[in-house]
């Protein structure tokens, strides 16, 4: 990273005059929009040449941080290595230039394409079918929801109004309910942190539509009883819902469907190593086990009896929940890197995630509060310093981290402990890299002990410091022409 | 443990084991019931090298045609500099996560800053999100801001000449969140501000949502629909192809609420259908109710002007049992597309290829018509780089019969009508092309 | 004035049919710095359980719920351009002033002493 704050906006080194293109011209006569329909403000965007918007653009990149500048250790995020060919294939121009409405028989490899991931996935998953076209993990937990509630609608079956989560969940579990139109109802964890088996049998009735789980659970626990709380759940009726933000850990081990899983999503930019981009472009395909898939999305791609693809709709479908076929760019990169890895390199990914978490969590819990022994699987959560004499919170060793040159691991989350600090290794690290992770950790916890307003001010060395977030809430300044008329 | 991607030699996970105090990794899973363990291979390939992967796209993109693309339907073939690929590909913007550490994150923030203000000027309006999904989601979105806004209205009305997309994915939400949605009808081709008017009379309307360029292509005329919306106490919400704007009349010149739509057209290639991006910008006073997440300036303790994600208790990780979006991500590296693409075209490139695309599409329409095959659908409604055809032969003899050709004629919207796009990518040759492929029908 | 407690850390101070509506010591303190009050427009009828706006700090946004039903008749615009003042002091910067529809419902509320057994049984 450059250490040095590059702030300029482009704005800010626009010129009058200057320009950064040229289009092809077709010297045809002029069409004039009539006069009312026609823009009359000024458009003020930056006048820049085309040197000035690279160097711009280049040093911004700079100051950021990513999985290729160094270790990444966010919890629940599985920020693995992202392969280059993945890249190069996405933006292969036979994939890139094709329209979504061109007629299936021009596009058959795109439709191969779209079709093979879905059952590398289904494969992967145990399960029957996948629709690759919700454009997140939260957007897939959305679409899985409305596939559970077309089914029970489909049987009649419309006073199941409820969709129980556990308390450890991801925030998008209820948000997702919510959206879908559920009410939520919340499950407790036992002190082990799996969900308590004798908390939810008198939860389910005949008014739950769905339990949403993931496994292993957000504190790395792999939920044991998950072939019994599978048969509760299915005899009081309703369906479970597997979110797939922790898949990682059990690839090749175990697969949901197996587990007992009804639906799921897969977020193919943490298992299947696309780039997070900054927050996006992900992608979150759904799978069904059999007899669901009539009710996904529209629209689907299946493959006819003479080996050619065809895009169809579904009446039955929950209806459409995007305007094609996903993020058909990410969904390439995903088969790259399916493709890259190959059965047996599947099978090994989860089990070196599950022994680089394992690793770091016996290495540090001398020094760092762990809440929960035992193996874990992808991820584990401290409940910060194991020393609470020192007034050093998990916040500060997050940034404090920054100092040393790694990305901070999840904090505040799961809320079942006060000072979480949850950490993912993922398989693409050496044991050497965590080696000097762990020592840099010893090395804070000694400094919270000795030096702790070196901790408590960090970070020290980064590009920016302590930026004022109450004030940026209290007075939003939320784009250039507020900035300027201050 | 010998895959390229994976660091690992045997020493190494004989120094581990150790270390979590097992004798193999398989012990890491005793916690697994034995039953659902996974005993057998994946139905997969083996491991693919890197030329392997690479001949395996290649082949399948041989199955896919070059094609001459007079397809639009809201997703448009433009220019994209080269400088869009080479910069979105820094591994430091690509491989980086949502910049919830600010402090090695100003990279993703400051672009995104500057992306949610030339959205602010582009659309007219004052505030912006730092994007979502797609136009079509983003359009939900509004539909469900527009709801919770109102309280206790319940009711959203969607033009019937929005895009069918658009209408397909506001419906699905709509539908399953308990919303109900009607539909205003369409005069000649254009939203019917009486019919409208008539579904508001009943008072219960949190919001209204026309396009501004509809799904026959044409630029609809919105005089007095804001006034109308406002009397109501109606959210007005217009959907809008981005580029557009840069020419016709911007939601914030019609008084419109809220602002939303797909960027494609701003630099991102069609890639089969996505990524794309949705923007979604409104009117300073909703600015605590727009679902998803937003940069804001503020200082750093040194005094440095600094970006950070601000106002983040909106999102549903805090309000989570009553969110009305679940939304907690954004088309980062999209942004950066369209913030790249904004900065070279600048107001200036934006209306030239406009400009272009206009001229394309009229000249295309006028020789299409002169062939006596076809009628443009609605005469009398102006558009810019996007025409609907009634044909007398079928549409679809058109589009089998350019496809052999190598051209996408345009797309199919109902058995004579043909929405045919034009922009600065097809030369004057090509479109001579299509209108002899017409001519020999 | 009398003051009640809603277990969802609202108080009311009661005076005549008039309620005063804020949220107390103990929940400013755990929500930290008040960024910003969303608050009902005046003539809005409030309902006892039912949420009428919402305050947010920088990390956490929290509903506030009607301790008693009624109709607003006014709402602390001061805390439009200062939130910050729920910090300050809680007690004294009310959110709303509601006409009390029905103060039997007062009875379901907590005193001071109850209200301090919930605070002590949260942290």
């Amino acid at each position: 990273m450059n250490r040095d704050f590059y702030s300029k906006l482009i704005f800010e080194l626009s010129q009058p005059g200057r320009k950064g293109y040229k289009i092809p011209e077709n010297h045809l006569p002029e069409v004039k929009l009539p006069e009312n329909l026609k823009r009359t403000s000024k458009l003020e965007l930056p006048e820049v040449d085309e040197p000035s918007v690279v160097r711009h653009y280049n040093n911004m990149s700079t100051n950021n941080f990513g999985v290729d500048s160094g270790f990444y250790p966010l919890g629940s995020c599985t920020m693995k290595y992202n392969p280059k060919i993945n890249e190069e294939v996405a933006a292969h121009p036979a994939f890139t230039s094709l329209h979504p409405a061109t007629p299936d028989k021009a596009v058959q490899g795109a439709l191969e394409l779209y079709y093979t991931l879905q059952c590398a996935l289904s494969e992967v998953g145990g399960m029957a079918e996948f629709t690759l076209n919700p454009y997140a993990g939260a957007h897939g937990e959305l679409t899985g929801l409305l596939v559970i509630k077309a089914y029970h609608n489909s049987r009649g079956d419309v006073k199941r109004t409820k969709v129980i989560v556990p308390d450890s969940a991801h925030g998008t579990n209820p948000a997702s309910a919510a959206v879908a139109g559920y009410e939520i109802i919340e499950v407790k964890s036992r002190p082990d942190g799996t969900v308590d088996v004798e908390d939810l049998k008198p939860l389910l009735d005949d008014t739950v539509a769905a339990v949403m789980m993931t496994n292993p659970n957000t504190l790395g626990i792999f939920e044991k009883n998950i072939p019994e709380i599978a048969s509760l759940v299915h005899a009081a009726g309703a369906l479970l819902y597997y979110d797939g933000a922790n898949l990682n850990p059990m690839l090749g081990m175990a697969r949901p469907g197996d587990m007992g899983f009804d639906v799921m999503h897969i977020n193919l930019h943490k298992t299947f190593s696309t780039p997070h981009g900054g927050g996006g472009p992900g992608a979150g395909p759904v799978g069904v086990r059999a007899g669901l898939e009539q009710f996904l999305p529209n629209p689907r791609v299946v493959k006819n009896s003479d080996g050619s693809f065809s895009v169809i709709s579904d009446k039955k479908s929950l209806g459409s929940i995007s305007a094609h076929l996903g993020n058909f760019a990410v969904e390439a990169r995903a088969l790259a890197y399916i493709l890259s890895l190959g059965n047996q390199g599947l099978k090994e990914a989860g089990k070196l995630a599950t022994l680089n978490a394992n690793y770091v969590k016996e290495s540090l819990k001398d020094v760092y509060c762990l809440p929960i022994e035992g193996v874990c699987k992808h991820e584990f959560v401290f409940d910060g310093l194991a020393d609470k004499s020192t007034c050093v919170t998990t916040l500060n060793v997050a940034k404090r981290l920054l100092d040393h040159g790694y990305h901070a691991p999840t904090i505040y989350f799961p809320l079942l402990f006060h000072e979480s600090l949850m950490i993912e290794p993922t398989e693409t690290e050496s044991l050497q890299t965590l080696d000097e992770f762990i020592d840099v950790m010893r090395d804070i916890a000694r400094e919270a002990k000795e030096t702790p307003d070196v901790v408590k001010n960090a970070p020290l060395n980064t590009p920016i410091s302590h930026p004022d977030d109450t004030e940026a809430a209290l007075h939003p300044i939320v784009n250039y022409t507020e900035l300027t008329e201050l | 443990m010998s895959h390229r991607y994976f660091p690992h030699t045997d020493a190494d996970i004989d120094v581990m084991l150790k270390k979590c105090g097992v004798t193999s990794i398989d012990d890491l899973y005793a916690d697994v019931p034995e039953q659902l363990l996974f005993r057998r291979d994946y139905n997969l390939p083996d491991e693919m090298s890197e030329k392997e992967v690479r001949d395996f796209f290649n082949n399948l993109g041989k199955k896919n045609d070059d094609l001459v693309c007079f397809a639009g339907n809201g997703f448009y073939d433009h220019y994209a500099p080269a400088v869009i690929g080479s910069l979105i590909a820094r591994s430091e913007f690509l491989t980086a996560y949502t910049p919830y550490q600010p402090e090695i994150s100003q990279g993703t923030l400051q672009y995104i800053f500057e992306y949610q203000s030339m959205m602010c000027r582009l659309t007219g309006m004052e505030v912006s999100n730092a994007s979502m999904y797609d136009g079509t989601t983003a359009t939900a979105e509004a539909m469900m801001m527009a709801v919770a806004h109102a309280r206790k209205r319940n009711h959203v009305l969607i033009s019937s000449t929005v895009n069918q997309a658009v209408i397909d994915v506001v419906k699905t939400y709509a539908g399953y969140h308990g919303v109900e949605i009607s539909l205003i009808d369409e005069v000649d081709g254009v939203t019917s501000r009486d019919s409208m008017n008539q579904l508001l009379a009943k008072g219960d309307v949190a919001g209204v949502i026309v396009a501004t360029r509809n799904r026959y292509g044409i630029i609809e005329d919105f005089a007095g629909f804001a006034d109308d919306c406002k009397a109501a106490k109606a959210l007005l919400i217009m959907n809008c192809v981005a580029l557009d704007l840069a020419t016709i009349k911007t939601p914030g010149e019609w008084g419109a609420d809220v602002a939303v739509g797909d960027a494609q057209s701003l630099g991102i290639p069609l890639s089969f259908g996505g990524p794309y991006l949705g923007f979604f910008c409104a009117k300073k006073a909703l600015m605590r109710k727009i679902p998803g997440r937003i940069v804001g300036a503020t200082k750093d303790k040194d005094g440095r002007r600094v970006f950070v994600l601000t106002l983040q208790a909106r999102e549903q990780h805090i309000r989570r049992e009553k969110a009305t979006s679940n939304i907690c991500s954004n088309q980062g590296l999209m942004s950066l597309y369209v913030t790249i693409y904004m900065s070279l075209m600048g107001a200036k490139g934006m209306s030239d290829v406009n400009r272009q695309g206009c001229d394309g599409a009229h000249y295309l329409a006028e020789k299409l018509v002169a062939t006596g095959k076809c009628k443009l659908t609605f005469p009398n409604r102006p558009f810019l780089n996007e025409f609907c055809i009634t044909t007398s032969v079928p549409a679809q003899k058109i589009v089998d019969r350019a496809l052999e050709e190598g051209i996408l004629a345009g797309v199919q919207i109902a058995e004579d009508r043909l929405l045919i796009a034009v922009t600065e990518m097809q030369t004057v040759k090509e479109m001579d092309r299509l209108v002899e492929i017409v001519k020999s029908l | 004035m009398k003051i009640y407690y809603a277990p969802s850390h609202e108080y009311i101070k009661v005076d005549g049919n008039v309620g005063y509506v804020g949220i107390t010591d103990y929940a400013q303190k755990a929500l930290g710095n008040v960024v910003y009050v969303d608050m009902p427009e005046v003539g809005d009828e409030v309902e006892a359980g039912e949420d009428f706006g919402a305050i947010e700090s920088v990390k956490a946004a929290s509903d506030l719920i009607a301790p008693a039903s009624g109709e607003v008749i006014e709402v602390n615009e001061a805390l439009a351009d200062n939130p910050r003042l729920v910090n300050e002091d809680a007690m004294n910067n009310w959110i709303i002033k509601i006409e009390l529809s029905d103060p039997a419902e007062l009875d379901n509320l907590l005193d001071e002493a109850a209200y301090a057994k919930v605070c002590e049984a949260e942290h």
